[in-house]
């Protein structure tokens, strides 16, 4: 055995996730109706398989540049331009990442010194917080509450600044509540953003999963563009989640920096997952389009459904996502899930996996065929009327 | 196409009361839209999609795609003599095409001598009949839009963040 200093300082003093265990219980279960899973119930449109796979025939195997395939990259900044008017240069301003996850960690890294504070908004995506400490930063979180239907305010975000808060992390539509910001929201919080000098990192990978209101690219805001690290990628739009491809874009020297540590640690994303990606943004949008359809019809089934069972919920305004409030059930969140699970096979996620905010509510994923949703509610109405009357 | 006829044209089994939770609108008004559908004939019916591949059903064991070459009528083009064609139980779908031919019919039957007899005891004889060439089917993979293999299993892992 080694001695005492095996695993770095960093990792040992961060924190593990509260619910393994019930993710365990839950993989080890047969027969469940699962809402508990972060990724599209449909595979990849065929016709991005199929470019994939004849890349592969005709031996595309080798690394490629960098920064990503010139034509993916190409494709990238057409569709930007075309969907937000914003311009970015493929050559200098667009890095290809192994998923929004890269992206979000080599941007930590490349912008944050020992010590400085990135604002982060809890409850939220469970990495975010954790890729901020490896990069040797200090995150800050933002408690969001069911009252202001879990978004962050301007006034919130201003009492939450601090000289030595240097970035913030945003995720809109957000996993897991689902929350999503209009134009004149994200104005008023872009204007104190910039009048504080802060940097933004934005996760918006759910951006074409937006319902009610057309969804604002942030670094497209007043004096956004040269501040903002603008996160994307193929897994939620295009159902493409084990394909691992994603894309980060900003200034020049942003961009140049991360790709520093991109080449260093990864040197490339697959170029197999990236025929893929350029086939999801040069093909058809006709089965994106069709997705995104029946996404939109569920979210109403299951907010009309957890309303009638007497679930509170906020209407969530993208991703797959609803967190609904299972307080009048007196039980915490995490026994409410394993009790779930137990009696009634179906499997959510506790609202505490997304921070301490979270709990008190759980995170009802609604990436599942209508026949699933059907079921597995009509098992949490069982289940609500016997313990929570 | 309007929003409830997507949703009925996928699974007809949704209930009126949740196609109102889906598309946000009143029970009542979904349920007289079905109504109007049906009375104006824009919904024909609803049935199951039953895998022949795989379920034994007696009486309608071989089909074959049939190409029918007709000379058209004065004044009634194709019309009249699809209609006395289709007329028979045994079509159980035709088509007018551009090309080569002029209709083509999907016909069932219990075995091949049903179909042959169909065939030439029905179809080529009848007045304005050209000419037919007969293809047997020997698998369906695909239906409108179906698939026509068992479900997949769901390759997700069960929770995730």
């Amino acid at each position: 055995m080694m001695k005492k200093n095996l695993i770095s300082n960093v990792v040992q003093n961060m924190k593990p996730s509260g619910i393994r265990a019930f993710f365990d219980l839950v993989l080890g279960m047969k027969d469940v109706i699962s809402l508990g899973v972060g990724e599209p119930d449909f595979v990849t449109p065929w016709h991005i398989r199929e470019s994939s796979i004849y890349s592969i025939e005709e031996g595309y195997t080798s690394y490629t540049s960098n920064k990503g395939l010139v034509k993916l990259r190409t494709y990238i900044a057409q569709d930007l331009k075309k969907r937000f008017g914003l311009i970015y240069d493929l050559n200098d301003e667009i890095l290809v990442t192994v998923g929004v996850s890269e992206g979000v960690d080599v941007a930590m890294r490349a912008l944050l010194n020992p010590g400085e504070k990135v604002l982060v908004c809890s409850p939220c995506y469970v990495s975010y917080g954790p890729m901020v400490e490896l990069a040797g930063g200090v995150p800050v979180y933002i408690s969001l509450t069911e009252k202001q239907g879990f978004k962050l305010t301007p006034k919130l975000l201003e009492k939450n600044i601090t000289p030595d808060v240097k970035a913030i992390m945003l995720n809109y539509p957000c996993n897991p509540t689902g929350v999503s910001y209009t134009k004149k929201e994200l104005k008023d919080l872009c204007k104190i953003i910039v009048k504080n000098d802060l940097l933004v990192i934005s996760d918006e990978v759910y951006g074409d999963l937006t319902y009610d209101f057309d969804h604002t690219a942030f670094p497209t805001l007043v004096n956004a563009r040269e501040r903002t690290v603008y996160l994307n990628g193929f897994s939620k739009t295009y159902a493409m989640t084990g394909w691992r491809v994603g894309y980060v874009c900003g200034p020049k020297e942003i961009i140049a920096a991360m790709t520093k540590i991109h080449q260093y640690t990864i040197m490339c994303a697959p170029i197999m997952s990236q025929m893929a990606a350029c086939e999801a943004l040069a093909g058809s949008r006709e089965p994106i389009d069709e997705m995104i359809r029946e996404y939109h019809r569920r979210r109403e089934f299951v907010v009309g459904r957890l309303n009638e069972i007497g679930l509170k919920c906020h209407k969530p305004q993208g991703a797959f996502y609803a967190f609904p409030s299972i307080k009048s059930c007196g039980l915490n969140s995490v026994d409410f899930a394993s009790k779930l699970l137990k009696e009634k096979r179906v499997a959510v996620v506790p609202g505490t996996a997304f921070g301490p905010e979270g709990e008190g509510f759980i995170r009802i994923s609604y990436a599942s065929s209508f026949d699933h949703l059907k079921e597995a509610f009509d098992r949490m109405e069982e289940f609500i009327n016997n313990k929570c009357r | 196409m309007d929003e409830i006829l997507e949703i009925l044209q996928k699974d007809a089994r949704i209930a009126p009361q949740e196609i109102a939770k889906m598309t946000k609108s009143k029970l009542s008004d979904v349920k007289k839209k079905i109504r109007r559908y049906e009375k104006e004939g824009m919904i024909l019916g609803y049935k199951a999609i039953i895998n022949k591949e795989v379920v034994d059903v007696k009486g309608s064991e071989v089909r074959a795609l049939i190409e029918v070459k007709v000379a058209p009528q004065k004044d009634l083009g194709f019309d009249k003599v699809a209609e006395r064609i289709y007329g028979f139980p045994e079509v159980v779908s035709c088509y007018l095409l551009s090309g080569g031919y002029d209709l083509l019919l999907v016909v069932e039957g219990k075995d091949l001598k049903t179909v042959a007899r169909f065939v030439a005891e029905k179809l080529s004889p009848m007045e304005h009949v050209r000419g037919t060439v007969t293809h047997f089917l020997l698998k369906k993979y695909k239906e409108d839009g179906m698939n026509l293999k068992s479900k997949e299993e769901d390759k997700r892992l069960a929770i995730s963040y």
